[in-house]
């Protein structure tokens, strides 16, 4: 493994203008108050391969850096790597606005992730097994069987469905975040249907090609593998006695704001992407449609929710579905990935019961920590919330995206007043955290280089294994001191580089 | 289900992968695409060379070459004006011939062909059919209708140069032949039937004095001028004319030649792709098809009646598209019986 590393006969810019000093050039300028810089302030030594990454920042001209950036970005809108917004009757492509400073990972916080998210993806799956089977969980008293069993994504109709393998969460996406001390914690699962992995890989390739000078001779660990390793996983959890499965893509269609992914994942794995008109059940066994007549199918990639994938199973006014799609799976003729009611696992209830799922489950304690957690259904933990509301960030569990939560220290009086009569009215649907002083990366923003905060959402696969791919989507809040993320909050992205020493 | 992969290697078991809802996404996106550079060809033509007997430029006959005429006569009034026709050709999103319209059936079928058309063809046509449909009025006062109509053509054959440099060839790119194919010979016989009716006025006869500019627009409209000159240096005569567009085998837009095309895609799909169950009907059509454009001469279609002849194709045409669709992407798919029961 000790190869030595390439070096570009291209002289990076920083050697000719020799720009010594961290603070300098383009980050003459640069302010982290308080908060963990992923480039600047470690609590550690500067690991080498970080300092080699600043060194050549430092020594980029601003316009330069601007320049690339709308190049960038007119190249991802000419290629449709867009997500569609739409309003009235007009459909508008956006692009996800591409920070061209990379978030840089060491060799050892990754090996940390890496082996949390396997532990954790593990414990997932383990527990997702126990509760719609033996149950051991909720007779033991380690989760409240109320909190899964009156679940809403709680599904009645995979109580006692043995899955390929074991396996319920093929795919895996776990929002990471760091606090002011470097300390990686988890803020939640994503156990359905995450998405984000198409920007990791379509970063890269715009960060190669408009950044070689920056990229060049660094150690970085690749993200090309993705679509072979997510083709060989879905193979992997096949029927059993399927030896050459026939995977495809399962998609809401073109309309879909995720579309430019679900074409950019299946183009990687090579297999069609189908919609609910191109797939048909019949004897309980699915097969789509070709132009030489109905193909087997065996193992679905799907990024449609449980309640649209069958009419006749859930949602009866699915235009999106196959109807007959569950009782095939049911019976085993055809995997679905992720599983249907993963939902319960990663809901932001059971999230607080992780920490004790991990040790019930692996008889280990968490790789990665939690954010600590009050559960609004508990009277304890409603108590304090109402207490200390303008301290708290308070979730409404079934939503994602950022939607209807609030930051009580950002709020006003007004606000938090409302929020007070929503909480009361069904404190079951809240948890509250302390916020969280997320890192911050320099980012290029109207003014110069500025500190803003990011997360980390690394992908992991499970078949026979977990593999996780080293990189992530970097999520980047370009509002100054905001801290969500969500690109239909104004968040970007950032190219995230996981060093290989 | 089992029995097919147990008798094929993985390889053959996997050949006819191509759903029906990708072969039908690329058989109208070049469908749709001929049918814009067409159409602007058409516009710019008419605009130059055709002219009414009051020296006007003769917009009427684009009507009746689309098959327009009471979708137009419902919105604005007859005769046609040049702002109205370019209203309803270029802009209105409501006419379905419009190039608006068409550009956006050409974004659809390419984002639903998205997995499977190159990357080169997916940016070009979401840049061209992004463009298309932002296109209003003063764009088309800035740029002259003329440099609209080059810039369109352009578009179109820089998307099928890029589609015949990159696309992968197999069974995406048939279809997507195919459909190119059908939408030529359906086209050239549109242009013949139209204009030989408007240059010769009942009880002339094709040996009668012509406008040798007129006979020229109607080669310009299909991109034919100098191949035919290079052919006919001497007499224009309206069969020599006809008979070029109908028969001539090397002429790109031919009848003859696209009809040739259709039948050898067909028969490709059918013996690399295992599909001969499926193509035999098909490729009985195109070869009676044929057999009657063959066994006649221009003088002969003409002295029976080339209107009739005309319709007849364009009939013809329109079956051997519906039965494509009701043999490739069918509404009610064919049972797993059927399937189990076809010869391998």
């Amino acid at each position: 493994m000790n190869r030595p590393v390439l070096q570009s006969p291209i002289p990076s810019p920083i050697s000719a203008a020799a720009v010594p000093a961290a603070k300098a050039g383009m980050f003459a300028a640069y302010d982290t108050p308080d908060f963990f810089c992923e480039l600047m302030r470690r609590t550690d030594e500067m690991p080498p391969s970080l300092q080699t990454v600043r060194d050549r920042l430092a020594g980029f001209d601003l316009d330069e850096l601007r320049h690339r950036t709308s190049t960038a970005e007119a190249q991802l809108y000419r290629l449709g790597i867009t997500f569609t917004v739409y309003s009235d009757r007009e459909a508008i492509d956006r692009i996800l606005p591409f920070d061209m400073i990379p978030r840089v990972l060491t060799a050892t916080e990754w090996d940390h992730i890496d082996r949390g998210v396997q532990q954790r993806v593990k414990a997932l799956n383990l527990f997702l097994r126990d509760i719609y089977h033996e149950r051991h969980v909720l007779r033991d008293g380690i989760i409240p069987a109320d909190l899964v069993l009156n679940n809403p994504n709680y599904c009645e109709a995979m109580v006692g469905v043995r899955v390929p393998g074991d396996v319920y969460v093929h795919i895996n996406g776990t929002d990471l975040i760091r606090d002011r001390s470097g300390r990686f914690m988890v803020l939640e699962d994503n156990a359905r249907t995450p998405s984000g992995v198409s920007y990791v890989i379509e970063n890269r390739h715009m960060m190669l090609r408009l950044m070689p000078d920056l990229a060049s001779g660094m150690p970085l660990r690749s993200v090309e593998e993705y679509g072979l390793k997510l083709h060989q996983t879905l193979c992997e959890v096949a029927p059993e006695g399927v030896t050459d499965p026939q995977v495809v893509l399962f998609s809401p269609g073109i309309y879909n704001s995720a579309y430019f992914e679900h074409v950019f994942l299946a183009r990687e794995m090579g297999v069609p992407l189908v919609e609910g008109k191109d797939l048909i059940v019949e004897n309980h066994r699915v097969y789509m449609r070709t132009v030489a007549g109905l193909r087997p199918v065996h193992s679905i990639y799907r990024r449609l929710n449980d309640e649209y994938l069958d009419p006749l199973a859930f949602n009866p006014d699915s235009m999106l579905g196959v109807p007959g799609l569950v009782e095939a799976y049911r019976r085993g003729n055809v995997t679905l990935a992720n599983a249907l009611g993963t939902g319960v696992a990663d809901d932001k209830a059971v999230y607080a019961y992780m920490p004790r799922l991990i040790r019930y489950y692996l008889g280990e304690d968490p790789i990665l920590d939690s954010v600590q957690t009050n559960i609004c259904a508990e009277e304890e933990g409603l108590a304090y919330t109402l207490a200390n509301m303008d301290k708290l960030v308070i979730k409404p569990v079934g939503e994602s995206g950022g939607y209807g939560l609030l930051i009580g220290s950002q709020a006003t009086q007004t606000e938090l007043d409302e929020f007070r009569a929503k909480l009361l009215e069904d404190p079951s649907n809240y948890i509250s955290q302390p916020v969280i002083d997320l890192s911050v990366s320099p980012t290029l923003c109207p003014s110069g280089v500025e500190a803003r905060h990011v997360d980390l959402r690394p992908f992991a696969l499970t078949g026979k294994n977990t593999w996780v791919l080293p990189g992530g989507l970097s999520r980047v809040a370009l509002r100054k001191g905001s801290l969500v993320v969500n690109s239909s909050q104004g968040g970007g992205s950032k190219d995230t580089w996981v060093m290989a020493r | 289900m089992t029995h097919t992969s147990a008798r094929f290697p993985a390889m053959l078991a996997n050949l006819n992968t191509l759903l029906s809802r990708y072969g039908e996404s690329m058989m109208w996106l070049a469908r749709y695409m001929e049918r814009i550079e067409n159409l602007a060809r058409l516009l710019e033509v008419t605009e130059a060379f055709v002219r009414n007997p009051d020296g006007s430029p003769g917009w009427d006959s684009i009507l009746q070459i689309n098959s327009d005429e009471d979708r137009y006569a419902a919105s604005y009034p007859l005769p046609a004006t040049e702002e109205n026709i370019l209203a309803f050709y270029i802009t209105e999103s409501s006419n379905p011939t419009s190039i608006r319209a068409m550009a956006h059936m050409v974004r659809e079928n390419a984002r639903s062909a998205r997995p499977l058309i190159s990357t080169e063809m997916w940016m070009q046509l979401n840049v061209f059919t992004r463009s298309m449909m932002e296109l209003s009025t003063p764009d088309i006062r800035r740029h002259g209708l003329s440099g609209l109509c080059n810039r369109l053509k352009q578009d179109c054959q820089t998307h099928f140069g890029i589609t015949e440099g990159t696309l992968y060839r197999d069974q995406a790119w048939l279809f997507y032949l195919l459909g190119k194919y059908l939408e030529r010979s359906d086209q050239i016989t549109r242009l013949i039937d139209i204009r030989y009716h408007t240059l010769l006025p009942s009880g002339e006869t094709s040996g009668s004095q012509m406008d040798i500019t007129q006979w020229g627009s109607v080669l310009r409209s299909a991109a034919a001028y100098h191949a035919f000159r290079r052919l006919q240096p001497v007499t224009t005569t309206p069969a020599n004319v006809v008979g070029f567009l109908l028969k001539n085998e090397g002429f790109p837009r031919s009848l003859m030649l696209n009809l040739r095309q259709v039948d050898n895609t067909l028969n490709a799909l059918s013996t690399h792709y295992n599909l001969r169950h499926q193509c035999g009907p098909l490729q009985e059509r195109i070869i009676n098809l044929r057999a009657t454009l063959e066994d006649q001469t221009a003088e002969e279609i003409i002295s029976r009646g080339l209107h009739e002849y005309m319709t007849y194709i364009q009939d013809e045409l329109a079956a051997l598209q519906a039965e494509v669709s009701a043999t490739f992407w069918p509404a009610a798919p064919v049972t797993i019986r059927e399937e189990v029961s076809a010869p391998q």
